[in-house]
């Protein structure tokens, strides 16, 4: 009974260099190399609205981190606007993941939990709108919550509320278009975790009368860690270089770093080197959350 | 003892919270789906019920663009799909089967790292490749890019299917003197064939979905459906963007369904076949 | 695989170039039957993508988009910028046999003398409008967009445009474009970091639909989009502030290595065919620059509010500074939008 590391006993030993081949030339050539020719342009010189020139400068970064007043003759200080656009991306990816953890969980256990029969109909009303086209759906969303929308026409019509909430082109949709893009990010791994859980576990703790929610505290969230944190992980990645959201649900008013990115390079700023600087940044700190991740759950295996 | 299971996997409000979750999902879409119908142009008054938005996006003004674009995204997405899942399950055989090699760890990491870059870096990064080594941004560009993210979204579910497959079809189809080859075409890959399929379904819909990266490398006069859609959508929330998008849930529903369905016949062969005899 | 390189190469290889044009122009700009009947016309295949900002357009052009395009639509100082920058090829008069057509104020202009390489499309202005229905006072200010009335707080949109945005409030605040005074820029910067917190969103290819939905009371506008938002059913009227506005002309220009020039220069010659300039202006409600319209134009084009600045109304174009300075401006444009 030997599957994985270890069964070569079909002999596809020898063959594993040329399989392995075409992933690591397709993914070497059209992710890597693009990703260090991107962390080159973060050290060049910019050129007049777009483009560089290829002359080693830190402008890019000094740019992000130091402020030197409008006119570049300020003394040094830490530049915060930057770091700022960073907080507040970081922030709003932050709620929109803890509002998908708070609605997800309780959505995957109920789903885990249902007879097997309908369980996999239940994943499935679950992904059926993740496959319809994300713009889409942040654009159904932004419709929903127009001033003049159908959600506040309705809350109007039942008398809760006199005039128009103004949610449109506000913090608040954003974090509710970020929530509404990946909640099934967070429902998926959390069920996948559920179902493999040992429900006799439970049934233990009541034995020694532990009350429900001690039990959920216990030793069900402890035992599903792994899928919870999956599902953060999937959902705060993604919010965090979001471009949509904040375009279509913020007014484009506040930069996100998604936006920020974007202007470099398709919009009026045309700074390569910036825009590349701070993609830099933020694939740092993407990879140091994942690192981190993965050290704790190396350890957990120990 | 039946009283006491049900107990410890009810959890109050639990359910309560279950259906708002399905109706936040939902309601959008439905309302989208409902004004697509509406007879008249405004967004905001219903004016009867009327099909001319769904005939509008098939013969109105806009129609050849949406037309260009919907084929660009559909052969895309289909190439794509098609190329990556050969390459992942390639990929697949080789670190689930070929044993502890040096560099599987590292293999492991360079397929999943797609997943892991945040697409607006992976957007910016591919966008300054193709500009410094002056390849022309178009389809091909598109093409190639959607290839190297949809790789990780095919392996996915093939390896974790081939990691349930004992080895030991392929050593009994060994024994009788198969060639590799043999053993893999007629013995394994049938086997995996539900995790190929969910890959290939999977890395479709991810090309077909994806915004950020197409926006950032294509050329000119180039749509894709999603990029085509947000130009459109800019300039006003317009009653035939409501139809496509009803459309497309459709077409979502009809996806899921069809995965959901080669699923339930992959656990029903890998039952009679393996585990029981 | 051999046959997946096979399509992969048949589907990158351009398309025979001699029936096509690629035109790069503004969004909602130029009416489809136009280019249906150049098409007609012509057998030209032409394929249209938009942008919503000159800047916008410039940085997609370095981004490699230059030589897939065949003509632009850039405004009078993005014309400048262009051929300053080398992106822009030339033709001579006798190449265009329209060119007499151009109407004779606009032959030589500051941008592009002698007309090397841009013809006239179409020129306006650019203010803003107010929903009457949401306020009743003076709306002749552009302390409107700058410095609003309590009803308008929060419930304004502003073009998402850096040349017209820096202009229009260097005029609200009397000092000249492309000052160099320290000062005067830093005064600038503040009283839009300020001006900021009322404004809703920024955005251009959107500046009618929100006045028309409602979704803003507000909004910094051109003249003929204006128009088509009364023409939809806002209430809206454009404003000429006192402080005065801009003007703008916007032109086609035949691009650097384009791919199809010969039909490029057949396209900028029928846009200069007075029917087809008035098409033009019918459609998107500013005025043109070729002569012999008049009799083709739509009465509620000739007439409209937005095409008949009253008297003593001042405009200014937006000028294009020297790098040193446009720098700086980039900068507080920047600081403005994070």
């Amino acid at each position: 009974m030997a599957t994985g590391p270890g069964s070569s006993g079909a002999g596809w030993r020898g063959l594993v260099l040329p399989l392995l081949l075409p992933s690591w030339l397709v993914i070497g050539i059209f992710l890597l190399v693009p990703v260090a020719l991107m962390a080159v342009y973060s050290f060049l010189t910019k050129d007049f609205r777009g483009g560089v020139i290829w002359q080693f400068s830190l402008d890019a970064y000094d740019q992000f981190f130091v402020e030197r007043g409008l006119f570049g003759d300020e003394p040094p200080r830490p530049n915060w606007t930057y770091i700022t656009i960073f907080w507040r991306s970081i922030w709003q990816a932050g709620l929109a993941t803890l509002l998908c953890l708070v609605i997800g969980f309780p959505t995957a256990w109920f789903i885990a939990t249902r007879s097997p029969r309908y369980r996999t109909l239940w994943v499935c009303l679950i992904t059926i709108p993740y496959w319809v086209n994300l713009l889409i759906r942040t654009v159904s969303m932004r419709f929903l919550l127009r001033d003049q929308g159908p959600l506040n026409e309705a809350l109007m019509a039942i008398g809760l509320i006199d005039s128009p909430l103004r949610i449109i082109n506000t913090n608040l949709a954003v974090q509710i278009g970020l929530f509404y893009s990946y909640l099934p990010f967070m429902v998926l791994p959390i069920y996948a975790a559920v179902e493999r859980y040992n429900f006799a576990l439970s049934e233990a703790a009541r034995d020694l009368y532990a009350g429900p929610w001690t039990v959920l505290r216990e030793i069900v969230l402890p035992t599903v860690r792994p899928g919870i944190v999956a599902g953060c992980i999937l959902v705060f990645v993604p919010s965090l270089g979001a471009f949509l959201a904040p375009d279509l649900l913020g007014g484009a008013r506040t930069y996100m770093i998604g936006s920020l990115i974007d202007e470099q390079f398709r919009g009026s700023a045309g700074n390569w080197p910036f825009g590349s600087a701070v993609a830099m940044i933020l694939l740092t700190m993407v990879l140091i959350v994942l690192l981190w991740q993965a050290r704790v759950a190396m350890r957990e295996k120990r | 003892m039946m009283a006491a299971r049900t107990d410890i996997r009810r959890y109050t409000g639990f359910g309560a919270l279950t259906a708002l979750c399905l109706t936040v999902l939902y309601v959008p879409l439905i309302v989208v789906a409902v004004y697509s119908f509406n007879a008249s142009r405004s967004i905001t008054a219903w004016a009867g019920f009327s099909m001319r938005w769904y005939v509008d996006v098939f013969t109105g003004p806009e129609a050849p663009i949406f037309r260009a674009a919907a084929w660009n995204s559909i052969s895309i997405a289909f190439l794509a799909s098609t190329v990556a899942t050969v390459i992942a399950v390639a990929a697949a055989v080789a670190i689930i089967r070929g044993g502890r090699f040096r560099g599987r760890q590292s293999s492991l990491a360079v397929i999943t790292l797609p997943l892991m870059v945040p697409e607006i870096v992976i957007a910016v990064a591919t966008l300054i490749f193709f500009t410094t080594i002056g390849v022309r941004t178009g389809y091909g560009t598109i093409l190639i890019a959607h290839i190297t993210f949809c790789i990780p979204f095919a392996y996915l579910p093939i390896s974790a299917r081939l990691q349930g497959i004992e080895d030991s079809y392929e050593m009994a189809a060994r024994d009788l003197y198969a060639t590799r080859w043999q053993a893999f075409r007629l013995v394994l890959l049938p086997l995996m064939m539900p995790g190929v399929i969910s890959g290939w379904l999977l890395a479709f819909i991810i090309s077909l979905d994806d915004f950020l990266i197409t926006n950032f490398v294509k050329g000119a006069g180039m749509e894709t459906l999603p990029t085509a859609i947000f130009s459109s959508v800019k300039q006003g929330i317009k009653p035939n963007i409501m139809a496509i998008s009803t459309l497309m849930l459709a077409v979502s529903i009809v996806f899921v369904t069809l995965s959901f369905l080669i699923n339930r016949i992959g656990q029903k062969t890998r039952l009679s076949k393996g585990e029981g005899q | 695989m051999k046959r997946l390189v096979l399509a992969f190469t048949l589907l990158s290889t351009p398309a025979l170039a001699a029936g096509e044009l690629k035109v790069y122009h503004w969004f909602e700009y130029m009416p489809p039957e136009l280019v249906d009947k150049f098409e007609a016309e012509t057998g030209i295949d032409v394929t249209i993508d938009t942008y919503d900002s000159n800047e916008a357009m410039l940085a997609n052009l370095k981004a490699g988009r230059l030589g897939q395009y065949d003509v632009a639509v850039p405004g009078d100082y993005m014309v400048k910028i262009m051929a300053d920058q080398g992106l822009l090829d030339s033709f001579t008069p006798d190449e265009l046999p329209n060119f007499g057509n151009i109407q004779d104020e606009w032959i030589d202009v500051p941008f592009d003398p002698g007309r090397k390489h841009s013809i006239p499309y179409q020129w306006g202005s650019t203010a803003f409008s107010v929903n009457r229905d949401v306020y009743k006072g003076d709306i002749n200010t552009l302390a409107i967009i700058f410095n609003p009335p309590e009803e308008l707080k929060g419930r304004i949109n502003v073009l998402d445009s850096q040349g017209e945005v820096l202009a229009l409030a260097s005029m609200y605040m009397g000092i000249p474009q492309c000052t160099q005074d320290r000062d005067q820029l830093k005064a600038l910067m503040d009283m839009l970091l300020k001006a900021k917190a009322n404004w809703a969103s920024f955005g251009s290819d959107i500046a009618k639909d929100v006045l028309v939905s409602g979704d803003v009371a507000a909004g910094m506008i051109y003249n003929g989009f204006s128009a088509k938002a009364r023409a939809e059913g806002a209430n809206v009227e454009y404003a000429y502030p006192k402080e005065g506005a801009v003007v703008w002309m916007d032109n086609v220009v035949l691009l650097k290595n384009a791919p199809n020039r010969e039909n490029a220069l057949k396209f900028m010659n029928f846009l200069l065919e007075p029917e087809n300039a008035a098409a033009v202006t019918n459609y998107a409600a500013y005025t043109a620059g070729v002569k012999g319209t008049d009799p083709f134009l739509a009465d509620e084009i000739k007439n409209s509010p937005e095409n008949n600045p009253p008297e003593g109304a001042t405009f200014e174009f937006v000028m294009a500074c020297d790098e040193e300075t446009q720098r700086l401006y980039d900068t507080i444009w920047t600081n403005l939008k994070r």
